[in-house]
């Protein structure tokens, strides 16, 4: 057998924790009503933040918070121009997404290659052992389970909670939540930071955690693929999960397949995770009208109070 | 009896307009009070104030004779102060009961709060299911909910803005029923309105406004509509008035006219059919959502059809776009003014191209001749007396009412031999729909037939010859307009025609 299936499940959840946390972020900013085309600038600001402080700081702790950090400064600067000075949301984000990734090159100049401290991992080296279960379940590092945990937790909140329902409520309509007296803007600018954070946590886990090292430009579009999740999800958290894994489980597996070197381009196969994900969530999400009703009707539009 | 709400001095200026100057009145408890005016009266603005949205700029509030001035909705809630909104505030992907926990300052667990929407709604006689989703109810179960959303805070002061707009005959019945009940226990109610006879029948007392200042008060049972309407306008306003006529030839049948909507929450129309004959005005009565729009796309042409669906003049024309059936000489005008009967941000002169470039010769190969369609622009502007500075102002400047005239006039100045229109006098005020409406007859009379959709079936009783209703897609049969009663109405609104027809 050429692939072990164990290994590469392990492998699976490793790649598809980054592209997890943006989305799950992103899933937040677009149920409140609002279009962060910048995620990919977020999470390679995080991916730079984290591992600058983790190398300086020896705690790969402080570097997932300065990965938080670079993700909300630059969700902080899209928050200001979207909500307060009612700029266009598309552009303001794609325009973020450049700058994230110039500002996180320059700012990475010189550290390629250093070294990063190890990286907590919950679980005793014992349940490691275990056959199967142990590498799957027990082996990966402490933002693995976070992740698991925040999807779970966004999925109660937007369901189960009141300040979830005024989120949904601002992105359903926010002309009539302002009539109601909800603050609209208030409660953007704080899913836009949320946002920003998770696509920050995820870029530091991806340089700190995944690769172990910075790289240019080293998302690669993961941001990208981040958003596509969240739309062909239809804006639900447990889809959303199942969409990044598919993602991981295709990436780690055509790794595997090129090591293996089967007969079929090099090419294909790199291009492979990206379009599998998207054919398979076109699919998913192909029932035009359920998909349409569960859309925030005001994705994108600005608010702009009046009276 | 002391009062519940007084309002003392009460101003409140925009850059540009006094949206309320001077305003003075008091409520009692369980008195139905109308606030009575024309559009930009002041009226949203007053209850604006009343609601914590806007703040006064000089005057005081009592509620209950303490010193009431909120800064939020919140506080207002608080105080005992609920609104219906005139514009549902309502969340389409959410539920009932999800739509009514945001409006509650502290709502209780989603059980509890399904059973307390059961019992309030069967308490007034309002059935509603708290777990379906608000986008799939009508009109009048949207009302519903806003109003439960009320009335699960206890309010003191229940303020309904224009509440009856969207409703059936029927339906305001309930809603009056609903409200009478709730004044007999003492919750006093503030009325939006300008429909003077709903007021008369309801109210107990009016304050009228005009122009944001306060130029009336009355008993409304004890005076005339049309006094209200001469104090409300500030002129006495001329029914729209035509002389008795024969119908001529047949100009436009429309026969098992079925269509399938563009867009998936429209509505399909199934095996419409009707005739309008020269001279005639024929008025399609109905709550909106029932098929107006999809109505209108097929006769413009928008939508096409089988060919032999639609007859002009026995010319098989459904299958013809737009263009080619303004050359015959069938005209529509939209209900949308921003957006389809107009584009917002192009002039007036550029509006008046769109539609009238074919009849009116305004291009050369190609070419548009800006001279003769400034002139258009300008004939439309004058004969139809819309208020604006020029041809070259954009369309989204003008108020809603000038726009209508202007939309409205375009399509009459082209000489049409079928002008369809779809809500001709929404959101315009009084002065302007009376001019609409005869500009209308007067074109019938010329010998055109005009066929008139509309909600507001008094609109359609003053103007139609037959009235037909539009009810999920299907039409009832015509039946002559002179002599029809509400109830009638309400009965071919419903979808009931069979029921009807049994007892005529």
């Amino acid at each position: 057998m050429i692939v072990d299936p164990v290994t590469l499940i392990v492998a699976l959840i490793t790649v598809a924790t980054p592209i997890l946390l943006a989305a799950i972020g992103e899933l937040v900013v677009e149920k409140a009503g609002v279009l962060n085309l910048g995620v990919e600038g977020m999470m390679i600001m995080g991916a730079v933040c984290g591992f600058v402080v983790a190398h300086h700081s020896g705690s790969a702790f402080l570097g997932f918070v300065a990965g938080m950090g670079g993700g909300i400064a630059l969700a902080f600067l899209f928050a200001i121009l979207t909500q307060i000075l009612l700029a266009n949301q598309v552009a303001s984000g794609l325009a973020l997404t450049l700058f994230g990734l110039g500002l996180a090159a320059l700012i990475g100049v010189g550290y390629g290659g250093l070294a990063l401290p190890a990286v907590f991992r919950p679980f005793p080296d014992a349940l490691h052992d275990i056959p199967v279960a142990g590498p799957i379940l027990f082996s990966h590092s402490v933002l693995v389970y976070v992740a698991l945990i925040l999807v779970a937790a966004v999925w109660y909140g937007l369901t189960r909670t009141r300040i979830g329902l005024v989120l949904r409520a601002v992105g359903e309509n926010h002309d009539a939540a302002h009539a109601l007296g909800y603050k609209v803007v208030r409660i953007r600018i704080a899913a836009i930071l949320f946002g920003g954070a998770c696509a920050g946590l995820g870029g530091a886990f991806l340089s700190v955690v995944r690769v172990q090292n910075w790289l240019e430009a080293m998302t690669a579009g993961a941001g990208w693929i981040a958003l596509a999740l969240v739309v062909f999800a239809s804006w639900k958290p447990w889809r959303v999960l199942l969409g990044a894994w598919l993602f991981g489980g295709i990436a780690a597996l055509q790794l595997r397949l090129q090591a293996a070197e089967v007969g079929v381009p090099v090419a294909l196969l790199d291009a492979s995770p990206y379009l599998i994900t998207i054919i398979v969530l076109v699919i998913i999400s192909s029932d035009r009208s359920r998909a349409a009703l569960n859309a925030p009707a005001m994705l994108g539009r600005i608010f702009h109070a009046s009276g | 009896m002391t009062a519940l709400l007084e309002i003392e001095g009460l101003c409140k200026a925009y850059p540009g307009v006094v949206a309320n100057d001077d305003i003075f009145f008091s409520i009692a408890p369980g008195e139905i009070h109308a606030l009575l005016g024309e559009n930009g009266a002041g009226k949203s603005t007053l209850v604006k104030m009343i609601y914590g949205l806007v703040k006064p700029d000089r005057g005081t509030m009592r509620l209950r004779g303490a010193a009431y001035a909120p800064g939020a909705p919140r506080a207002a809630r608080a105080a005992g102060v609920a609104m219906v909104f005139q514009h549902f505030s309502l969340f389409e992907a959410l539920s009932v009961a999800e739509n009514i926990a945001l409006g509650m300052e502290d709502p209780p667990k989603s059980r509890d709060l399904a059973q307390r929407i059961t019992t309030v709604s069967q308490t007034y006689g309002l059935p509603l299911d708290p777990h379906r989703l608000v986008g799939d109810l009508s009109a009048g179960e949207r009302q519903r909910v806003e109003i439960i959303r009320c009335l699960l805070q206890d309010p003191k002061l229940l303020i309904m803005d224009e509440p009856t707009s969207v409703l059936t005959p029927q339906e305001v019945e309930i809603l009056f029923h609903t409200l009478r009940k709730l004044a007999a226990e003492g919750t006093a109610i503030l009325y939006i309105s300008h429909k003077l006879e709903e007021i008369r029948t309801l109210c107990d007392a009016a304050t009228i406004l005009r122009l944001g200042r306060k130029v009336g008060a009355c008993t409304p049972r004890e005076v005339t509509a049309a006094h209200m309407a001469e104090l409300m306008v500030g002129k006495s306003l001329s029914q729209p008035a035509r002389p008795d006529h024969d119908p001529g030839a047949v100009l436009l049948e429309v026969r098992a006219l079925s269509a399938t909507p563009a867009n998936p929450f429209g509505t399909a129309l199934r095996d419409i059919a009707f005739l309008v004959r020269e001279g005639e005005v024929l008025g399609i009565g109905g709550v909106a959502g029932n098929g107006q729009d999809e109505l209108l796309a097929a006769l413009s042409g928008e939508t096409r059809v089988a060919p032999d669906a639609i007859m002009f003049k026995q010319q098989g024309i459904g299958a013809l776009g737009p263009n080619a059936r303004r050359a015959l000489g069938l005209l529509c005008a939209p209900e949308e003014r921003l957006g389809h009967a107009a584009a917002p941000e192009m002039s007036l002169t550029e509006n008046a191209l769109l539609t009238g470039r074919l009849r009116q010769g305004l291009d050369r190969h190609g070419f548009v001749d800006w001279a003769r369609t400034r002139a258009f622009a300008n004939r439309i502007i004058s004969r139809f007396d819309v208020r604006t500075p020029g041809p070259w102002v954009a369309a989204r400047a003008l108020s809603g009412g000038n726009l209508q005239k202007f939309v409205i006039g375009r399509e009459i100045l082209q000489e049409p031999m079928v002008l369809v229109v779809n809500q001709p006098t929404w959101g315009v005020d009084a002065s302007a729909a009376a001019a609409i409406r005869q500009a209308l007859l007067d074109l019938a009379q010329g010998g055109a037939a005009v066929i008139v959709i509309s909600q507001d079936l008094d609109e359609l009783l003053e103007i139609s010859d037959r009235f037909c209703a539009l009810s999920e897609g299907r039409l009832s049969a015509p039946r002559p307009a002179r002599g029809l009663s509400m109830e009638e109405i309400g009965l071919m609104l419903g979808g009931a025609h069979d029921m009807h027809e049994a007892v005529a």
